[in-house]
């Protein structure tokens, strides 16, 4: 966190460095530049738990970091040719821009803004959240709309800062935001009770409420969502092979889901006569030909990963440690948004 | 006589220097084009949008603090003016404060005295030693830690409040019975002025030195007093207010400014300790034995024989040290303080605009630091020696 600031410079600094040295890109190599130095550049959040953050082994872990891993699986083969790269809100757009990261993974809201001007394009959804608040329960606060004149947290370079204001307004009350800019020191200010409030996504508060806090059952996650956040990958405008290889990949490990694949079963199934599965694992048609990859690509993915909901259920389900429900990320056919188009 | 003509050949010294110059800053200048060129023509091929006509739409966030009012309505310009605001803020302050305590230090390093000569040292190693930035960190979490929460806040003097949401204190409601003070003020300081002018040439006529210092204050004062009790003695305060979640009312300070100022400015006054410390010990003793053999003053001896040659040799590294708080003070944005880089890195957040958004940043310091040694300079020049 320390370092963030001269990182961010760094970074910003870097960018304008690259852009004024840099030979023109040409469209369509990304995956020649991955294929040839054997290895998925990904770029993911600096610590967030059950997204992307490091274990004391230093690996990282996360459903942003499996969606990486499924990705080199389908396109080198080895879930652990990845070179993970950690970004703060701030760096994050530029270093996609500049080519320093291949695919952007890093719990990323899809907007119009990012989409139409920052040379980026959003592949997929792979987690619906939404904005939330954090309290002290000793503050006897239970709804957002009492948090009147209050000071609220925040950490800057997010959509957050502009969804807490736009919310505020729309329900008429005034409040105060206190913009951070390293992760560490808002969640230590809020924390320390700095701010009645503290604001990000309701995943976050989660992940922050389990890691960071020193008696969690202190705090209460407000009900009130008050924005749409669909999170996902981005990458580089200009390569359409590689945004189709990324959105696909994504969209396998959701069909997985719906057909039954997991990890466990995966090689049992190739076995399998259902058309569906068949087109899935390339035991029928071969659809990584179209993509640029081998026929095995899902296969691969599958099995170094899990399907989605596996995924899932790893790194922010119920049973792990940030026990977010399901909700809106269950599959379309189970009443939640995760719709995959079909694969054939 | 022959007429003086400039010899074009290429033997003449000043022909030759006409060239290198003029090839250095072709070549300078076309660096620089070749660099704007390039970025600009790869951000159009990557599909990145620039240009500055952002700053004219809604910001669309709120700023915690300001000293004027801020919706989130407001064009961006107005958000990046909030952000240079308060950076002039906390420099203003900052760099008054420091000038204050690291004379106070410089001099204590020089007392007879033991214990304030080297509790004096022991400051000046101690925080000139450790970077700035974890001793603003550090300033921060102990103010949030020590201060306790807003629904119980300190009341230490009736009207003030302490709290982890700053530092609360009465302020005078505005009355025009203000307006005639300043008004009296104004006059004092003419006055004063006048005297000044006055004593000074009677002391170069007939070389009897009057008092300037009392004088001057005393009419400063007396204006002020007189133009206070004219405007019928205006009294109110506005005091603050204790809430359910806050403290309202009379003017306030967050513990963001609290801890910026205050680690800015014990930061820095290490620093100034040093020059001025420096500043003194330049002037050869022999000045003191001097001018107490003119039969002057301690006093006296200080103030003309001394300070004047000390300043010479204090103002040029002064200098530097202002600037280094000005530009310091862009480390706020790791405490939470809306400064300007803070509002900048919000803005880039939400428009994507990296170049331009750095390129404001630069722009704005590199002016305040130019006006800021400009000052110093002029200042300078005051106080460097007059050849007579």
């Amino acid at each position: 966190m320390r370092k963030s600031n001269l990182q961010f410079i760094a970074a910003s600094s870097l960018v304008i460095i690259g852009a004024a040295f840099a030979a023109n890109a040409h469209a369509g190599k990304t995956l020649d530049a991955i294929k040839q130095r054997d290895q998925v550049v990904c770029g993911v959040n600096t610590g967030l738990a059950g997204f992307s953050a490091a274990d004391s082994q230093g690996n990282w872990i996360g459903l942003d970091v499996d969606i990486c891993k499924a990705i080199a699986a389908a396109v080198l083969g080895d879930a652990k040719k990845v070179k993970w790269v950690p970004l703060n809100a701030q760096q994050r757009f530029t270093a996609l821009q500049s080519g320093e990261v291949d695919i952007l993974s890093r719990n990323t809201t899809f907007t119009l803004t990012r989409d139409a001007s920052l040379g980026l394009f959003m592949t997929a959804v792979t987690y619906y959240d939404g904005q939330g608040f954090i309290v002290a329960k000793k503050s006897k606060i239970t709804s957002a709309k009492q948090l009147k004149n209050a000071e609220i947290c925040v950490q800057s370079g997010t959509t957050t800062e502009k969804n807490l204001t736009d919310y505020f307004k729309s329900i008429n009350v005034k409040m105060k935001p206190v913009v951070f800019e390293g992760f560490e020191a808002s969640v230590k200010a809020f924390f320390a009770g700095r701010c009645q409030a503290y604001t990000t996504d309701a995943s976050g508060l989660a992940s922050i409420r389990n890691k960071e806090a020193t008696k969690p059952d202190d705090y209460l996650i407000l009900p009130e969502l008050i924005s749409k956040e669909p999170l996902g990958p981005m990458v580089r405008r200009g390569d359409d092979e590689w945004f189709t290889i990324v959105k696909w990949t994504i969209y396998a490990l959701l069909e997985a889901e719906e057909y039954g694949l997991t990890q466990a079963n995966v090689d049992q199934m190739k076995t399998s006569t259902e058309p569906p599965i068949q087109r899935i694992l390339g035991t029928s048609e071969d659809t990584g030909k179209l993509l640029g990859l081998d026929k095995e690509w899902a296969y691969r993915s599958i099995k170094s990963v899990g399907n989605y909901g596996e995924i899932f259920e790893r790194n922010v389900g119920p049973q792990s440690a940030l026990k977010l429900p399901r909700g809106l990320n269950n599959l379309w056919n189970k009443g939640g948004l995760q719709y995959a188009p079909p694969i054939r | 006589m022959a007429a003086k003509r400039h010899d074009w050949s290429w033997r003449s010294r000043a022909t030759r220097g006409l060239i290198y110059q003029v090839l250095a800053v072709a070549a300078i200048t076309a660096v620089i084009w070749f660099l704007a060129h390039n970025t600009l023509e790869n951000m159009r091929v990557r599909g990145i949008q620039s240009g500055f006509g952002f700053f004219a739409q809604p910001a669309g966030f709120d700023i915690g603090e300001s000293i004027f009012a801020f919706d989130s309505a407001d064009p961006y310009w107005k958000a990046f003016l909030v952000g240079l605001s308060n950076t002039l803020r906390a420099a203003v302050v900052g760099i008054v404060l420091t000038t204050i305590l690291g004379t106070l230090i410089g001099i204590g390093r020089l007392s007879r005295n033991f214990l304030v000569r080297n509790l004096c040292t022991a400051y000046v190693e101690l925080f000139r030693n450790i970077p700035v930035l974890l001793q603003l960190l550090m300033w921060y979490f102990v103010l949030n830690e020590w201060l306790p929460p807003v629904s119980d806040a300190l009341n230490p003097l009736p009207g003030i409040f302490l709290s982890k949401s700053g530092m609360a204190f009465p302020i005078p409601e505005w009355e025009h019975g203000h307006l005639v003070t300043i008004v009296g003020m104004a006059l004092g300081i003419a006055t004063a002025w006048f005297y000044r002018r006055r004593a000074r040439a009677a002391f170069e006529r007939t070389g009897v030195a009057r008092p300037m210092l009392w004088p001057v204050l005393v009419f400063v004062a007396v204006g002020a007093l007189l133009g206070w009790v004219a405007g019928g003695a205006p009294t109110a305060l506005e005091l603050p207010v204790r809430n359910d979640l806050n403290v309202s009312g009379g003017g306030a300070v967050t513990p963001e400014f609290l801890a910026v100022t205050i680690g800015l400015t014990i930061y820095t006054a290490s620093f100034v300790a040093e020059i001025v410390r420096s500043g003194i010990q330049s002037v050869p003793w022999g000045q003191t034995e001097a001018a107490g053999a003119l039969g002057l003053s301690r006093g006296q001896a200080l103030k003309l024989v001394l300070l004047p040659q000390a300043l010479r040799v204090i103002i040029p590294p002064l200098t530097n040290q202002y600037l280094n708080l000005t530009k310091n003070s862009s480390l706020a944005v790791a405490v939470g303080y809306p400064d300007l880089v803070s509002i900048s890195n919000t803005t880039l957040n939400q428009t994507g605009r990296a170049v331009e958004c750095i390129t404001v940043i630069m722009a704005v310091y590199l002016t305040l630091s130019l006006v800021t040694a400009a000052l110093m300079n002029w200042y300078n020049s005051r106080s460097a020696i007059k050849e007579r």
